[in-house]
């Protein structure tokens, strides 16, 4: 899969170099921990900038290598960050049947961003993703927490609207 | 003693729908009528019937209320809990009757279902253990451990005729027996719930409804095969399941059913859980074991099998969630319970994820050897909008499709090879004359493009070029040369790839070119798209006898591509025309079609 990489310069603050350090030190020694750090250092920061997959790699005394060839290999791993309202559509088999690609092609045009992409004020950010497994609901679109089911395309404007602000 | 109970499903399905705030509305409102002493809260599991959520079911009368919304709360706190009337127009339609509410078994939904491995889904409140236990739960541990030596209780299973739940359909008892045999410091149970095949759910369905029956089949795997330690590795994208799970390891600590010395018996057990991060191929049992590793989720070669070299070097057994799912009732019940349904070679039941084009979506289980028409028509309750069925898809990306002419054939897996099919883990999606089967068939291989790890050649490869010749006959530019090329990398992709991802990646490919090769030729020789799926091949075009010139389309159009004046018939400019269908749902005289 291939993933785009951000190219904004990285920064954190404190609290969030303390909270990595944490589980970095709770897990160090046992390799097979490395998922699990990577999953909370990206609920750290909401995706795996460079730094943070270098201090993880030091942390765990694992090549760098490993650390990036992880974060590559599965879809949950970011590269880049998302945006503020992260949107994804479900494109598993149920939802395509009826037509989330619809959902997705209406979102692109209405967004100006392709999947995968960001909005350029960092508003939106949007994934088609497989199968969230409401099934009973599709087609599907996610937005941060809430779900939307049973949508049409023509229902895409209106849902963007609620988060203008 | 409470009076009453309402049983709240708090599936993802129904979550999704609001029933977290259906829930905390009827707590608040029980509690401002000052009944909280006589009436009792519960979240469930899976009810099935996906469709109709959020659903509430009150009991002692068994009421179904279905699409139930936040608003409806105080009416049915008022009405029913309080006054004891019940709110007929939310109950589910085919329960109403004019004397008393029709038990839920009697409707057509859950009639000719057989609830083995769901069984406590929908009943139980998954986050109590008391309620498990309520229902013969940890009894059938119990009786491993205290009655019965490993070899009889892998025997017992032997005898079941279980076969594994995942898709492959392995002799459960024969996996386990291969385990045992093999000795070693270590050894590990693995539970494999990394349900990657898109519109399936049956796995997570049983996780999230009955967590505790899986760490109670997980044990006595453990103590049939000599393992010590169990690992159950799910899919991130599973957060309530996971929850579940959390909750039920920690309770069957505390009550000494997990840990050290379980009843006594000085038998050990610890379970943990590893939590995927989105990659189908970590289905695959040598690839999930790699990644409980810590490493990317490449598939290793067999053999060495799990049963000899598997999670970290050491003996391993896999079994899917399903699978464990039947063992406490089978282990309970006897072989002989469990071998009484079924087909001669495929025994017990399957639970199907039913979706896509079809009235009842959600989840069924059905006894082994219920015909698909049976599922489709009486079972899901048809096609809506009065279409007509196409077909099935079941395996998902590594499956096949049952065309009409194949809809009476009883389900089992040794029948649904025979016609190219394959049973899969149980996702059963169904399509109407709407759906392209070409599509279809890309819609599948973009899905093994996107998920092949890139270790071998076979599949990295073989998958983009399928895709790539899909993609040039659904954009107009196939020969009928292709369709023969198209299959002969097929089984080539099939017979050289390491894994079951690439072994099994051309079958919708195969499937499609064998039921449906009329539209692979439509698509092909007079380059139309027979469904009016494929843009590429279509035209959309307005009738000037039915237009009435209202102007709805030319102003809903994104692109400005329909001209026009009022009370006219419209034009469409096929130049500008994005195809994306706007006009159609717009029109209100059926005006605008696409060819």
């Amino acid at each position: 899969m291939l993933k785009k990489i951000s190219k904004i310069p990285f920064s954190d603050t404190p609290e969030q170099a303390a909270k990595l350090d944490a589980i970095i030190a709770e897990c160090a020694g046992d390799a097979s921990q490395l998922m699990h750090v990577m999953q909370v250092a990206q609920d750290i920061y909401g995706y795996l900038p460079f730094e943070v997959q270098r201090k993880i790699a030091d942390g765990m005394n694992v090549p760098l290598e490993k650390v990036y060839g992880v974060a590559t290999f599965y879809a949950q791993f970011a590269l880049s960050p998302k945006g503020k309202y992260a949107i994804s559509v479900c494109l598993g088999t149920a939802c395509y049947v009826k037509g989330s690609q619809g959902v997705l092609d209406e979102l692109c045009a209405q967004l100006g961003i392709g999947p995968e992409e960001c909005t350029e004020d960092g508003k939106f950010s949007l994934t088609a993703c497989r199968c969230i497994g409401a099934c009973g609901l599709a087609p599907v679109m996610v937005v941060n927490d809430d779900v939307y089911g049973k949508i049409t395309a023509s229902d895409v404007k209106g849902i963007l609207a609620k988060y203008a602000e | 003693m409470y009076r009453s109970h309402v049983l709240v499903c708090g599936g993802t399905g129904c979550t999704s729908s609001n029933s977290p705030k259906i829930i905390e509305t009827f707590e608040a409102q029980i509690k401002e009528k000052g009944l909280e002493d006589e009436v009792k809260v519960i979240r469930t599991g899976c009810f099935g019937l996906c469709a109709l959520g959020p659903v509430v079911v009150v009991y002692p009368e068994g009421c179904f209320y279905s699409e139930v919304k936040v608003e409806d709360v105080p009416e049915i706190v008022e009405e029913h809990l309080l006054k004891g009337r019940i709110v007929q127009r939310l109950l589910y339609d085919e329960t109403k009757s004019t004397e008393e509410v029709k038990p839920l078994k009697e409707t057509d939904f859950y009639k000719k279902q057989k609830r083995v491995a769901l069984r406590n889904c929908g009943v139980i409140n998954p986050e109590d253990i008391n309620e498990y236990i309520a229902y013969d739960g940890y009894q059938a541990l119990a009786k491993c451990l205290t009655e019965l030596k490993p070899e009889e209780v892998i025997q017992i299973v032997k005898d079941s005729g279980l076969r594994g739940r995942g898709g492959g359909g392995f002799p459960t008892g024969l996996k386990w027996s291969f385990t045992a045999a093999n000795k070693a410091d270590q050894k590990y149970v693995v539970c494999n719930a990394d349900e990657g095949d898109p519109g399936a759910f049956m796995d997570r369905s049983v996780l999230e409804g009955d967590p505790h029956c899986i760490i109670e089949a997980m044990t006595i795997c453990g103590y049939a095969t000599g393992a010590t330690e169990g690992y159950i590795y799910v899919r991130a994208e599973y957060p309530i399941a996971v929850k579940r799970l959390e909750i039920a390891i920690a309770q069957a600590k505390e009550l000494g059913l997990l840990g050290k010395d379980i009843f006594g018996s000085g038998f050990d057990f610890d379970l943990h859980i590893k939590l995927g991060a989105g990659a189908f191929v970590c289905g695959e049992e040598t690839a999930l074991m790699t990644s409980i590793e810590g490493n990317r989720g490449e598939p290793r070669p067999r053999p060495p099998y799990p049963a000899v070299k598997g999670l970290f070097g050491k003996p391993t057994t896999e079994n899917n969630v399903e699978t464990f799912a039947n063992i406490p009732t089978i282990i309970r019940e006897g072989a002989a319970y469990f071998a009484s349904m079924g087909t001669e070679k495929s025994k017990g039941t399957k639970v199907f994820a039913l979706g896509g084009k079809i009235k009842n979506t959600g989840l069924v289980e059905i006894p082994m050897g219920t015909t698909l028409r049976e599922i489709i028509e009486e079972i899901g309750g048809g096609i809506p909008n009065g279409k007509k069925f196409k077909a099935a898809q079941t395996g998902g990306p590594s499956g096949g499709c049952i065309p009409m002419s194949l809809i009476d054939t009883p389900i089992d897996y040794d029948n649904l090879t025979a016609i190219g099919c394959m049973m899969g883990s149980g996702g059963l999606i169904v399509m109407d004359e709407d759906n392209c089967m070409v599509d279809i068939a890309k819609f599948f291989l973009n899905f093994t493009v996107d998920e092949s790890c890139g270790k071998c050649t076979p599949c990295r490869v073989g998958t983009r070029r399928l895709l790539e010749m899909l993609d040039k006959i659904t954009s107009g530019n196939g020969t009928l040369e292709d369709l023969d090329k198209l299959e002969e990398l097929c089984y080539y992709i099939k017979e050289n790839s390491l894994c079951g991802l690439g072994q099994t990646a051309p079958n919708p490919v195969l499937a499609t070119l064998k039921f449906f090769r009329d539209e692979y030729v439509a698509h092909v020789v007079d380059k139309k798209c027979p469904a009016g799926v494929c843009k590429d091949l279509l035209q959309y075009k307005i009738i000037a006898d039915k237009c009435k010139g209202c102007t709805a389309c030319a102003r809903k159009c994104p692109v400005g591509a329909i001209s026009g004046t009022v009370k006219n018939p419209h034009t469409i400019d096929t130049s500008k025309c994005i195809k994306c269908g706007a006009c159609i749902e717009t029109c209100k005289f059926g005006a605008i079609v696409k060819e």
